[in-house]
């Protein structure tokens, strides 16, 4: 069956005083009916942006999509106005953002914020859409849920606001979830619950969610497959236990050492790893791997040629020339 | 609410007489009263001039004075114009009408040219249209309201002779002739003004508008598919009019000070014109009144701002 939503050789790009910045260079990602996938990387990859482009929600000017499909149940999305996406928006994909404190509008109550997108997509009256808001809220466990539909943001807690994020979503009920990292903002205790509820919707609606992140443990409890991004790029594509089994790629490595192990004793445990040096900014980016200048394994070739994905596992696909056997006398 | 706006008009009391005794001493310092041209009037014999100040407590001491002032108006007695010879009341009620009206529709005027297009530039900026409203608005607020008055004077009445440079009260007339003579004597001076006020106001909406339009909110809205239309007006707008109307309401006064200006040039008998006419012919006590109006229309203006600001932004609650 062909994925839910394909975008293949995504490139966006933001042109500035300084060059053209390389925000989105070609990235490849598919995501399933009903499937969690994790879109993983540091600060600056591309994963917000990657995601935004999908409903074209970065700034356009100066961003632009300069290259790739976004192939949305058959139907590319990228030569679409923004007046056709709108048609999409909320109703086939929802969007839950990363700052539950900043994306709501402070002077409307959160009933009419969650209602005026049921109006927009379903033709109801003004009395089904605030009952079906009230549903929405009491879905996503907001306590009082006809009491509180008239309050305003600033009257809930974040993790309160997060849930209202969720269910104006899901309010549309779509197909396709995109979480720009909806924990990140929120206290360790309200992430668990937030993730929680998501996985809880996402099983009663049976939609597919694409979660970005860039906290490994949020990826190893809710994805199902990962991809891994740097600097713009898609370096690996793996199941989520093939990944953290078997990483190949030397940045995801990085990316799971750097995660701090409870699990052993205390003579075994080692000092956190970090991945020295950042992401590179992405005007001009240099030529051959991205990763090289970080890279602890970085050869020769790594700094002439670009590595492509290629895949060494079944479903497990990675952008390195380590054991790339095509590569004459190579590791 | 209703008691809040009680409790600031309470605390309004006590400033409205610090500025009563601020002005009242500032104008007895000032040199000249009422009677100083009876002084050089040789008609009028000086022992009826020290008994017509006496009669009037012009030589009491200031303290007396003052309260003697405070008491009258207190009992809703604004003072006698000697130059106008008539109740100060009554002449401040008779010049209000032509200055609210001047006022009022400059301020329209400036709202209407404003608001649509410093949301239309700000959702597109630095495009071509941005770029000529900016470059106009800047010229707008760099000319004082007294040089476009006459320019608008030179070209409008002198060359052209298409509208009449002095407005007048007593337009002979009735019915629609008398409307639109009223119209018509009324455009240069709100066009000087509202102009003015719209150049200002033009660039405070825009920056708002940009201030707003790239918040999180905003794309939260887009991603709900509403349409750019409904995004700007429903999300964008509601917020960014909140420090507009703000800095509307704080501006009042200054308006009211400029409209002073702009009374003088186009020789409209409001209240602004009555105040330098009074200064001129140093009649206290009508400088006093209209001062004292000033004030209090700056304090109320205040309180108006407080309270719609609290009804625009629900994070506020008037307590």
């Amino acid at each position: 069956m062909a994925p839910l939503l394909e975008i293949k050789g995504l490139k966006t790009h933001f042109p500035t005083d300084d060059g053209i910045l390389q925000a989105v260079d070609g990235v490849d990602i598919s995501i399933n009916r009903g499937e969690t996938l994790c879109v993983v990387g540091e600060s600056g990859c591309g994963k917000t942006v990657t995601a935004m482009s999908i409903l074209k929600l970065i700034a356009m000017p100066p961003g632009r999509i300069a290259a790739g499909q976004i192939i949305f149940e058959g139907r590319d999305l990228v030569p679409l106005t923004s007046n056709e996406l709108d048609e999409i928006r909320a109703k086939e994909i929802g969007f839950i953002f990363q700052e539950p404190m900043t994306s709501l509008n402070p002077v409307l109550t959160v009933g009419e914020q969650i209602a005026e997108s049921l109006r927009r997509h379903e033709a109801v009256t003004r009395k089904q859409a605030l009952d079906r808001t009230i549903e929405m809220l009491k879905l996503v466990q907001i306590p009082n849920a006809e009491g509180r539909v008239h309050n305003y943001p600033h009257q809930f807690s974040g993790g309160m606001r997060q849930r209202v994020m969720i269910a104006m979503a899901l309010a549309c009920k779509p197909k396709l979830i995109i979480a720009d990292e909806p924990t990140t903002a929120l206290d360790v205790t309200i992430q668990a619950q937030i993730l929680d509820l998501l996985q809880d919707m996402k099983e009663r609606f049976g939609m597919a969610v694409m979660l970005i992140t860039h906290a490994m443990g949020v990826v190893a409890e809710t994805a199902q497959r990962v991809v891994v991004m740097y600097a713009g790029k898609v370096v690996e594509e793996a199941p989520v236990d093939d990944l953290f089994g078997n990483p190949g790629h030397p940045y995801t490595q990085g990316l799971i050492r750097s995660i701090p192990r409870i699990d052993l004793d205390s003579e075994h445990k080692t000092r956190l790893e970090a991945i020295g040096g950042s992401v590179p900014i992405l005007i001009n980016p240099p030529v051959g791997c991205r990763f090289a200048p970080r890279c602890k394994f970085a050869m020769n070739v790594c700094t002439e040629k670009e590595p492509l994905l290629r895949e060494i596992a079944p479903g497990h696909r990675m952008a390195c020339h380590l054991g790339d056997t095509n590569l004459g006398g190579a590791a | 609410m209703s008691q809040y706006v009680l409790r600031r008009l309470m605390i309004a009391i006590p400033s409205l007489l610090g500025i009563s005794v601020v002005l009242f001493v500032v104008l007895a310092l000032a040199p000249g009263d009422p009677f100083s041209e009876l002084a050089t009037n040789p008609n009028v014999p000086p022992e009826v001039q020290a008994a017509l100040r006496a009669k009037f407590g012009l030589d009491d001491p200031i303290h007396l004075r003052y309260l003697h002032w405070l008491n009258a108006m207190l009992h809703g007695d604004w003072g006698f114009s000697f130059v106008s010879r008539m109740n100060v009341d009554t002449l401040i009620l008779q010049r209000l009408p032509a200055t609210l009206y001047v006022i009022g529709s400059a301020q329209i005027l400036a709202l209407l040219i404003a608001i649509p297009v410093g949301v239309y530039a700000a959702t597109k900026p630095y495009s071509l249209f941005d770029q000529i409203a900016n470059t106009l608005a800047f010229v707008g607020f760099s000319l004082p309201t007294f040089f476009t008055g006459i320019l608008f004077i030179l070209i409008f009445s002198v060359t052209l002779d298409w509208l009449p440079f002095v407005y007048t009260t007593d337009i002979k007339g009735t019915g629609i002739h008398w409307v639109l003579e009223m119209i018509r004597q009324a455009i240069m001076p709100v066009a000087v003004l509202g102009l003015f006020q719209a150049a200002s106001m033009t660039r405070f909406v825009r920056s708002a508008m940009l201030d707003v339009i790239r918040l999180d909110y905003v794309t939260t809205a887009r991603a709900k598919g509403l349409g750019q239309a409904k995004v700007i007006v429903k999300h964008v707008m509601r917020n960014a009019m909140i420090p507009v109307v703000t800095l509307i309401a704080l501006q009042m006064p200054a308006v009211f000070g400029g409209a002073i200006v702009t009374e003088q040039i186009f020789r409209i008998p409001g209240i602004g014109s009555l105040l330098i006419s009074s200064i001129l012919s140093n009649d206290t006590p009508v400088v006093m009144a209209v001062t004292f109006v000033f004030a209090c229309l700056v304090v109320l203006f205040n309180l108006i701002a407080d309270v719609l600001y609290g009804w625009l932004d629900p994070r506020i609650s008037l307590r």
